[in-house]
Parts: C-alpha cells; sequence; structure tokens
C-alpha cells in the first residue's frame, strides 16, 4: 500500500514538471525610465488555451508596447510609453483556478501596484475579475474575453472591453452565408459544448431565424470540449443534406475536425463555417479545403482592412515572430492603443501630468479611435465596450505563393452586426435585429 | 503534550486573527483562499492515513461552493453561517450516497472512481448552460448575522470566518485522531483483515471517514466561493482534486497543523512562482514537489516530529 503511495506521488510530480516543460516562452520586461506606467498583463502563458490565444496576445502586447516605449509607432501613437512615460510590463499567467486568476489579480493591483491590468481570455476569468476590480477601483481593460454578459449584467466603471464581444461572430456569419447562398434552406451546427460554444450556436441559429426564416436547422451537434474525434459526428453529418455547417470550434478541436473531416469529403458537400477559423490557417495551410468560411472574431488578421497602423503592426510582428499575427494580437494591440488613448486624453486635461485612475475611466468613456483592425468605437455598456465592423471572407490556399489566402471578404458595418447600446444581445437577436444598418 | 498543541493551535489561530488587520490586503486575500483549501486538504488527511488517496475531492468542494452560489441566485437569503452550513450538509449527503460505493474499494480503483465521481459533477456543470456553463456565475456577497461590510472589510471578515471554521475543524479533526475510531486508520493501511477481526467493520470506518472528508471540502469550497465571489465548473475538475493531492503530500499526513501551513506555503510559493516565471511557473511547483517527496517523504509536517525527536534525545538523562 506505500509502495502504491509512493508511485501514485511520483507520476503526480512528474507529470506537473514535464507539463510545463511543454510551454516555453521567453520573459521579458521593458527598461524602466523615469516615472514608467506600470501595466500587469494577463495571457494565458501555459495550457491547452496558450498556443492558440495566450501567446499570440502576449507576443501583441510585447511588439506594440515596445514600439510604443520606442516612439516609434506611426502617428497618432507617436508619444514615448502613455504620454511621455514608458510603460513597465508585469506579465502573469492566466492558467490555474478562477480562485487562482482572482488572487493575481488582487497581488497585480494591490502587492505590486500597477497602473492598469491588461487581459483575459477566457469569460470565465473576466466575469470573476469584474467584481474585484470595481471593488479595487482598478483600471482593467479586457482584450479577448467574448462573453457579453460583463456589461450587459450591470454597468461597470473600472472595466472596459475595446475589443467587440462574440455576438458579431454569429450575426456576421449568418450574414455572410446568407450573402453567398442566398437560398439556404437547411444548415447544421458543431460547437464544442462549453460556454463559447452553446452562446456561438443559440445566436448562430438566432440569426438565422431572423435573416432568412425558411432555413432550418438540420444536425445540432454538441461534443465535448477537446473531444479531438469526431468519426460518430461526421458520420452523423454524412447523413445530412445541410448546404452549411457553423462551427466555433477553435485550436485542436478545429484542426481535428477539419483533417478528419476532409478525409471523408464532408466539404464537398457542405461548406465549413469557422468562426474562429483564422487562428488556424498558418497551421492547416493546404489541409483546410478551399471554400471555408474564415472568420477573425472580427476584422483581424487576414481580415483587416488594408492601412497603415495594420501594416505597421503585421510588419513589426513578422520581423519578430516569424508569423503573421492573428486574432488574439489584434485584439491586444487594439486594446493596448484605446488604453494609449484614454491614458492621453486624460494626461493631456492635465498638461501633461500623470492621470489618476479616475480621470483615465472618464476619459476612456465612449472614445473612438483607429487601430490596426480599423475604428473602435466604444458604444455599448456606457462606453465601456468598444464594437467595431467585422468580415468574413472565403479559404482558398494558392499553390503557386505556397501560402494561404482569404478572398470574397465582405465587411459588415459595426451598426449591422452589433446590438445597440439599449438592448442585450439576445433581447435585440430575439426582437429580430431591429436597427442594424447594413 | 496533546492538551499542548491544542492550546498552542488556539494562540496560532487567534494570533493570526489579531494580526490580520496589520497584514497587506493581498495577503489577506492569498491567505483565505489557501485556509479555505487547507479544509480540504484536512480531509484528504483523514483519508490518507488510511491507505486512500482520493482523487475526487473537488466533487465536494464543487459542491459546496455551488449551493453557496444557488442560494444567492434563487432565494433572499445570505447569511455566511446558513450557507455554509447548506454546503456543508449538502456535501456530506453526497459523500454519505456515493460512500456506499466508493467505501468498498481501496488503492488505484478508490482514486479512479472518486475521481470518476466528480467528473461526472464536472460534465453535468459545463452542460447546464442556465448556470452559465464553462464562465461559471457571480456569487452574491454574503452577509455576518445582518452585518453586511463592504471592500476591504469584507475581506478581512471573510479571513477571519475561515479562520473560524478552520480553528474548529482543526480542534475536531485532532480529537477524532485520538479518538478509537481515528486511532484504527493506520491499523486499516497496514492490515484491513486484522482490524476486522478486532470486530470492527472497515467498510463502514471508510465510509464515516469519507463523509467526514466529504462535509470537510464542502466547507472549504462553500467558503472558498464566498471569497472568490464566483463559481465555475472547473472547481470539480481533476485538477483541481489534483492540487489538493499536491498540497497534502507538502503538508504530509502527519499532523493537522500540517495541512495549514503547507496550505499557505503552497499558495505563497505559487504566487513567487507566477511572478518571477510567468510562464514556467508549474516547473517551480513540480521541482519544490519532487524535491519534498526526495527529502522529506512524510512531508513538512515531519520537519517538526523530527526536531521533537532529537530534541527529546538530547534532553534524556
Amino acid at each position: 500500500m506505500k509502495r502504491f503511495h509512493g508511485t501514485f506521488v511520483f507520476a503526480l510530480a512528474a507529470g506537473l514538471t514535464f507539463g510545463s516543460v511543454a510551454v516555453a516562452a521567453a520573459q521579458q520586461t521593458a527598461a524602466p525610465a523615469a516615472p514608467p506606467v506600470k501595466l500587469g498583463i494577463v495571457s494565458f502563458l501555459s495550457g491547452p488555451a496558450a498556443s492558440p490565444f495566450g501567446v499570440p496576445g502576449r507576443n501583441g502586447a510585447e511588439i506594440v508596447i515596445e514600439a510604443l516605449n520606442s516612439g516609434k509607432a506611426p502617428a497618432p501613437y507617436d508619444k514615448v510609453g502613455l504620454a511621455g512615460s514608458k510603460i513597465e510590463i508585469k506579465w502573469v499567467d492566466e492558467a490555474g483556478s478562477t480562485a487562482q486568476v482572482v488572487t493575481e489579480f488582487r497581488n497585480l493591483v494591490q502587492r505590486d501596484q500597477v497602473d492598469a491590468v491588461v487581459g483575459y481570455i477566457s469569460s470565465g476569468s473576466c466575469l470573476a475579475v469584474t467584481p474585484v476590480a470595481e471593488e479595487l477601483k482598478a483600471l482593467t481593460v479586457y482584450f479577448d474575453c467574448g462573453t457579453p454578459r460583463i456589461f450587459e449584467e450591470k454597468p461597470r466603471k473600472y472595466v472596459f472591453r475595446p475589443s467587440s464581444h462574440a455576438t458579431k461572430d454569429s450575426t456576421g456569419a449568418a450574414r455572410y452565408l446568407l450573402a453567398k447562398k442566398k437560398d439556404i434552406t437547411l444548415f447544421s451546427g458543431i460547437n464544442q459544448n462549453y460556454a463559447w460554444g452553446q452562446d456561438s450556436w443559440k445566436d448562430f441559429v438566432g440569426a438565422m431565424g431572423v435573416l432568412a426564416p425558411k432555413a432550418k436547422v438540420d444536425k445540432e451537434l454538441m461534443p465535448k470540449l477537446f473531444q479531438g474525434e469526431y468519426g460518430a459526428e461526421i458520420s452523423t453529418l454524412l447523413t445530412s443534406k445541410s448546404q452549411a455547417l457553423h462551427s466555433s470550434f477553435w485550436d485542436g478541436d478545429l484542426e481535428s475536425f477539419i483533417i478528419q473531416s476532409g478525409a471523408r469529403g464532408l466539404q464537398k458537400r457542405m461548406p465549413f463555417i469557422g468562426t474562429t477559423a483564422e487562428s488556424s490557417i498558418g497551421r492547416l495551410r493546404d489541409k483546410m479545403p478551399d471554400g471555408t468560411i474564415i472568420g477573425a472574431r472580427g476584422p483581424h488578421g487576414p481580415l483587416a482592412p488594408d492601412n497603415a497602423l495594420n501594416k505597421w503592426f503585421r510588419s513589426i510582428y513578422m520581423d519578430r515572430y516569424g508569423t503573421a499575427p492573428t486574432y488574439p494580437s489584434y485584439q491586444m494591440a487594439l486594446s493596448i492603443l484605446g488604453l494609449k488613448v484614454a491614458w492621453e486624453k486624460a494626461a493631456a486635461k492635465k498638461g501633461g501630468a500623470k492621470p489618476t485612475t479616475d480621470e483615465v475611466v472618464a476619459a476612456f468613456e465612449g472614445i473612438e479611435y483607429d487601430s490596426p483592425s480599423g475604428n473602435v468605437k466604444m458604444a455599448l455598456g456606457g462606453g465601456h465596450q468598444g464594437i467595431q465592423a467585422t468580415a468574413y471572407g472565403t479559404y482558398r490556399f494558392n499553390k503557386q505563393k505556397n501560402e494561404p489566402e482569404v478572398i470574397d471578404v465582405i465587411r459588415f458595418n459595426a451598426e449591422c452586426v452589433n446590438p445597440p447600446s439599449d438592448k442585450t444581445s439576445e433581447e435585440w437577436i430575439k426582437a429580430g435585429m431591429p436597427g442594424a444598418k447594413c | 503534550m496533546r492538551m499542548g498543541s491544542t492550546v498552542l493551535g488556539a494562540l496560532a489561530f487567534a494570533a493570526l486573527a489579531a494580526i490580520a488587520p496589520l497584514l497587506p490586503p493581498w495577503l489577506i486575500s492569498l491567505a483565505t483562499i489557501a485556509f479555505a483549501n487547507a479544509l480540504v486538504v484536512l480531509g484528504l488527511i483523514i483519508l490518507w492515513r488510511t491507505g486512500l488517496v482520493p482523487f475526487g475531492q473537488a466533487l465536494f468542494y464543487a459542491i459546496g461552493a455551488y449551493a453557496v452560489a444557488l442560494i444567492g441566485r434563487y432565494t433572499p437569503i445570505r447569511d455566511v453561517f446558513f450557507v455554509v452550513f447548506v454546503g456543508a450538509v449538502a456535501a456530506g449527503i453526497v459523500a454519505y450516497l456515493i460512500g456506499f460505493l466508493l467505501a468498498r474499494y481501496r488503492e488505484i480503483f478508490f482514486a479512479m472512481l472518486s475521481l470518476a465521481m466528480s467528473m461526472i459533477l464536472y460534465g453535468i456543470l459545463v452542460k447546464t448552460e442556465t448556470l452559465g456553463s464553462t464562465d461559471g456565475f457571480h456569487v452574491e456577497a454574503g452577509s455576518f448575522l445582518g452585518w453586511r461590510p463592504q471592500g476591504g472589510t469584507r475581506n478581512l471578515a471573510i479571513f477571519w470566518l475561515v479562520l473560524a471554521y478552520c480553528a474548529i475543524a482543526a480542534w475536531l479533526v485532532a480529537y477524532y485522531f485520538r479518538s478509537v475510531a481515528g486511532s484504527l486508520t493506520h491499523p486499516i493501511r497496514d492490515n484491513e483483515i486484522r482490524v476486522e477481526f478486532l470486530g470492527v467493520s472497515v467498510d463502514r470506518l471508510i465510509h464515516l471517514k469519507l463523509v467526514v472528508s466529504g462535509v470537510l471540502a464542502g466547507i472549504g469550497g462553500a467558503l472558498a466561493a464566498l471569497a472568490v465571489q464566483h463559481v465555475d465548473p472547473a472547481m470539480s475538475y481533476w485538477t483541481t482534486s489534483g492540487g489538493f493531492v499536491f498540497v497534502t503530500i507538502l503538508a504530509g499526513a502527519g499532523s493537522v497543523a500540517a495541512a495549514f501551513v503547507g496550505s499557505l506555503l503552497f499558495e505563497l510559493v505559487r504566487s513567487i512562482a507566477v511572478t518571477l516565471v510567468p510562464g514556467e511557473w508549474q516547473m517551480i511547483l513540480g521541482t519544490a514537489l519532487l524535491l519534498t517527496i526526495l527529502f522529506l517523504p512524510e512531508g513538512l509536517g515531519s520537519l517538526v516530529s523530527r526536531l521533537r525527536q532529537r530534541w527529546r534525545r538530547g534532553t534524556a538523562p
């Protein structure tokens, strides 16, 4: 019996140790300068969400903050750091229990005395951190988490999210699908059975119900998260006459599903609509079937507008990391730039002195600014939740150039795919998306 | 000596409660979580001494937490003493029911079956969209017999509440270890048949231990939910159970006090590791665990008994 303990314990220890070896990310902190601004940046640096979201987000922060600190970013972001003060980064890993995430947030604010926290990918983290940020009166900017609940449950004062929430991913997908296939009568969905998958599917079905009342849902598949093996689901789908397949799969599950269903020719029967598929095209390359409808949770990555800021961001990112930035990097960049705009607006009012948290908060509400993924308007949740246009496109692997391409890109106005400020996402879709300006 | 450790423990808890307002607030929130988790570890120690490693203690932890959260969501009751009591009872009932099955298994079978039970709850919670699925939901702030503290005072009040529960639990568990049922733990581990011949039903004894440890984990979960103000299904995921097993190894099953010291140390090491190496903090934790196993196989608690032995040998005539 004793030996049993020993072996068990040893296996656990070995698992914990070597499990972390798999995750490697170079850690660097910006050089401190006279009165620096301290930013806590939280992202998944380990665990399954690290490689698709956490590390691209972290890299986006690193590269943008470096450029800001050296004053090399293009106008209007060419002032050093935040209003002349260099930014000092404190990195924190989002992996771990919610209790851990909340404890580390408190540590950042109370122990490390950061001036603001930028971060969080999991919607669960954002929901748990929000009341704590309000309690501690700590300026907090979420960059990736998607749940609309944060500003729809209650008005918030210290919490901001410039990246738009998840509703536009589903309404945008429905609008793109209908623009490409007007006469669709039957569609199916495969989504992971957890909050993100459930919400994505619910919004997509709701939007389809409004825009194409004749189209019916056929198969509604909800495999569990990280299932990885989809033989049964693919067999079910192969019996369906659906004309499209909606999915909010990401990373490992997305790649497994695409490869397994590709082998059985599923996409020849029904095109796949991947609302987050953009983050995987760099790895799937020619295994992603041509004709797949690609989303990037907004106008990010290859769907980003062709403007000077995007060119600048893309080139500095490619130079440093050797790969193209994916949507979490864009979301991080626009969140930091939003904070910079608000900070500098507050500082300008004080003649360049360091603004207080309350002054930055007041300056942040309702601003509008440009980012590498286009215009951001802090329009919802009393000026705390940003909205952006969104874009969807069709995938094609360019064999001559040996690189992935997204063609037939259609852009949808922010007001076309996002709810208005006086309605929650769910109410708005249920009411038939009134006031959508397309 | 025994009377001595009770007094010493009571003094330690009283001293902690007294200096709490002077400590930095981040340390208070860290210690609150650490001590709430220590209650779960205390329950684990009870089973551990019998040679059982429960790999699904997060089941009871999550039930305690969700009980508190659900009361806040669907009823106007906010009193912390009442909600923690409900959390403990709910976890106790579940422990009693699944105990009929679990108490018949030992070793890896016990570990895996308990793991399976917690993963069933995880699966159910993830599929429940009304409870926010994996996102979880907010836990309403509690009131203390009508007193509703806010902000920093609230955190301090929760910390005192956790300390109070810990002190009572520590005293009761120490008392239990000295009772006949409690003293039979090591014999069960060493030779079950012999214990049966003493006229004691081993299965019933293990069933009792399961309920006690379930109640402790339920209280821990309920307190953690009040402190964090958010619950999510990850509370019942196997990594949460693994975390408790980790702390138990670190602390050792030798003494009651070790559960609290070990849990606090674990949270501190983790927090420092996250600060020092944000991407590879698990590496530091893993190394700490390996070193503990190699050099202190009986856990941190054994340091005290080793010192005590040395001191006794030194002073012996």
